[in-house]
């Protein structure tokens, strides 16, 4: 049957499965709009094209599935960008449509013309620029493939006006055929049990998880062989969900501002197993004295992450998924009494550790501390949510005082660190889960990059509950200016900001305000009862800061603990 | 240390700038890079001199593979190669010193190739070792312009990275 580009573009959505689109029109991507316009695919059009990207992303980590974006050329898909790094550094899948100006006009400085597949190839897994709608169908096709498969990653279509107009037969192949990719699935064997023996042999013990094992879907497979086991573990920002949070086992975060006790594991362990994350400097601190006792042992599916920053004793290159099960098939049975002995000791140190310096603030009874605030949110709602971050202090402060217990219930920027991801993700998570409570963790700073899409929240009734700790800097720059820079607070106090709850007003959204310990707690339960978006205030303590704290370059012992 | 390595590539639009920018944006070396078509046509083959430690040859390799119209890398370093560079060697010719310029070229088993009232060009072709020696040679007889292909390189025998 012949279709139009436009119809092409569609159909095969449908094929993929999407079932929603976030994106804003414009001149060339008229025709895809026209075609939309009765279709069965429900499109939320944001305010901000960057908003679609990181709402699609959002959707994608929420719900696992391929988030889809559409925006129109030039200035449409250059406000892409930011998303697209976003997505690209912490490998979510999703596929963003682009149009472009006709194929004959490319290169002439047309009418909203940018050379996007250019702009894009160092922040996309790959990029397409259709030039002929006969291979519409196919790109498509291949575009969602590499998306989900391998070390996932956002593509990008970009769509020539002429391509959307133009006819071809349409027919959606049911395979994409990549000659050059070929992604490794399985663990080798024979590496798979050189790990096992290391870490049988290990009398200190420590499993490293990243965002690869949420990714994989190896939740429970990793859950079960740190039990089976008895190996403690740490996870990194994007870990984070991977292994139950309360379990007895975790030692929450690593890193540069990661707990007392999985700073000093790493430090101290002689067998390393990390497992789909890839040694950033965030969790390594000075590189040379990271893991310095430690055999490291190595499971990610992308080998150029393997041996990067931190030189791997034993690599193995597949899905997480698939080689923990391996594990654990080989572990069964597997725990001799000498082994118990040697953990016991392992699992005393950790836990003398844990008591020496606890997690831990000073609430008083006049100012609102941030990290009570996020305590309070996740004992309204039991843990029984989706949090999402802006960057910076706000999103550490939830990294450590946010109990996640599940995967795909954190959503943040691990590594571009972008501020004003939080609401348009958000919003993305609450699409993909009608009925679930999401709540976006904010800063008065980060928040106002992507606030006009309070009007996005309202028009489409996505109930996002918005925390602002509010404390009038940007403050984590603010930290790093007390600490580093004599308390010289250049240009990070923000004199002027909105009014949040008369913001919210005017958006159709409520607003809500704390400045009191004591209406923290009903402003949430407030919040979490209202059925529609809604924007909290919470006036904190303007100079508190994020503990522990390993400054930039240091090794992770060096710790301040403030 | 120096290494060539052949990158066999899909030879489609924008392959070449997926190459480069890999170099660039993660701060690896190119010291030169040629390519051109295959005996398929669909196919292109680069050859890329490059330089670094073995950490960072192992992430070029890596990267080069991920990379998705990469269909093959070779470390050439790893066995037996061959490879030739081309240059074109303008120098200025004089009653003095064209017999010299000839003696060289013949000595080289290059060839003049352009002759005017004041300068030759000579072509040399050969390893890497063979072109820069005749560059020193033909320096003091005053050189205009030189220009040259950068590597080309395949492994001997039977092992092709075509193949």
């Amino acid at each position: 049957m012949e279709l139009t580009g436009a119809e092409i573009l569609v159909e095969s959505l449908k094929k993929e499965g999407v079932n929603t689109l976030f994106g804003y029109p414009g001149g060339v991507v008229l025709n895809v709009y026209d075609v939309l316009y009765d279709a069965d695919i429900r499109h939320v059009l944001v305010r901000h094209e960057q908003a679609a990207v990181h709402a699609a992303d959002g959707f994608a980590r929420a719900s696992g599935d391929v988030g889809v974006a559409l925006v129109t050329s030039g200035p449409g898909a250059t406000n892409t960008v930011t998303g697209l790094a976003t997505a690209y550094m912490d490998s979510i899948p999703l596929v963003l449509f682009t149009g472009q100006v006709p194929t004959g006009l490319i290169g002439n400085d047309a009418f909203q013309e940018a050379d996007i597949v250019g702009i894009t190839r160092p922040c996309t897994k790959h990029n397409y620029l259709v030039k002929d709608v006969r291979d519409l169908a196919r790109t498509i096709k291949e575009a969602f493939y590499l998306a989900r498969s391998g070390r996932p990653g956002p593509v990008l279509v970009d769509l020539p006006k002429d391509v959307v107009v133009g006819k071809a037969e349409y027919a959606y192949p049911d395979a994409a055929k990549l000659r050059g990719y070929n992604p490794t699935y399985e663990g080798h064997l024979g590496q798979v049990k050189k790990a096992l023996k290391a870490i049988l042999a290990a009398e200190r013990p420590l499993l490293y998880v990243g965002g690869g094992a949420i990714l994989s879907g190896a939740a429970g497979e990793l859950t079960e062989l740190a039990r089976v086991l008895k190996l403690p573990v740490t996870t990194t920002l994007m870990g984070l969900g991977a292994f139950p949070g309360s379990d007895p086992l975790c030692l929450g975060m690593l890193g540069m501002h990661g707990t007392y006790r999985a700073n000093m594991a790493v430090s101290h362990c002689d067998v390393l197993v990390a497992i789909g994350a890839r040694f950033d400097d965030r969790v390594t601190g000075k590189i040379d004295e990271f893991a310095p006792h430690a055999t490291v042992i190595h499971v990610d599916i992308d080998p150029t992450s393997i041996s990067k920053n931190v030189r791997v004793d034993i690599p193995i290159v597949g899905d997480v998924r698939n080689v923990l099960r391996k594990l654990l098939g080989l572990a069964n049975g597997a725990d001799p009494a000498e082994r118990d002995a040697h953990l016991a000791e392992w699992h005393g140190q950790i836990a003398a550790w844990r008591e020496t310096h606890k997690m831990d603030y000073d609430q008083g009874r006049d100012v609102i501390k941030p990290q009570y605030v996020v305590e309070q949110l996740w004992e309204a709602t039991g843990g029984d949510c989706i949090v999402s971050t802006e960057v910076g202090q706000n999103q550490m402060w939830a990294a450590q005082y946010f109990t996640f217990d599940r995967p795909r219930r954190w959503l943040t920027s691990g590594g571009l660190g972008t501020m004003g991801y939080g609401f348009p993700a958000a919003l993305g998570a609450q699409a993909a889960f009608p009925d679930a409570v999401v709540i976006d963790i904010a800063g008065d700073g980060s928040i106002q990059m992507n606030i006009q899409e309070l009007a996005t929240a309202v028009q489409y009734a996505l109930p996002v509950k918005v925390a602002v700790l509010n404390n009038g800097f940007l403050g984590m720059v603010r930290q790093w200016q007390e600490l580093f820079y004599d308390r010289r607070y250049s240009h990070t106090r923000m004199d002027v900001a909105p009014d949040f709850v008369k913001l919210a007003d005017a958006y159709g959204a409520l607003g809500l305000r704390a400045t009191r310990p004591d209406e923290v707690r009903p402003v949430i339960d407030q919040a979490l009862a209202h059925p529609g978006p809604v924007m909290m205030d919470f006036r904190v303590a303007p100079e508190e800061g994020v503990y522990p704290m390993v400054p930039a370059g240091a090794p992770l012992t060096k710790m301040l603990l403030v | 240390m120096k290494h060539t390595i052949s990158v066999l590539v899909e030879n489609e639009f924008g392959v070449l700038a997926r190459v480069a920018g890999l170099f660039s944006g993660r701060g690896f070396n190119i010291d030169s890079l040629s390519v051109a078509e295959t005996q398929d046509p669909d196919l292109s083959l680069m050859t890329i001199v490059t330089r670094g430690d073995d950490q960072i040859m192992e992430q070029i390799i890596k990267q080069l593979h991920k990379l998705v119209n990469v269909l093959k890398v070779t470390d050439l370093q790893e066995g037996a190669y061959l490879d030739r560079e081309m240059v074109l060697i303008k120098v200025n010719a004089t009653d003095e010193t064209k017999p010299e310029i000839l003696r060289l070229a013949e000595i080289f088993r290059g060839k003049v190739v352009d002759v005017s009232p004041k300068t030759y060009t000579v072509e040399v072709s050969g390893p890497e070792d063979k072109i820069r020696a005749v560059l020193e040679l033909f320096h003091p007889l005053g050189v205009r312009e030189v220009v040259r292909t950068g590597k080309v390189a395949m492994p001997r025998g039977l092992q092709t990275p075509g193949g």
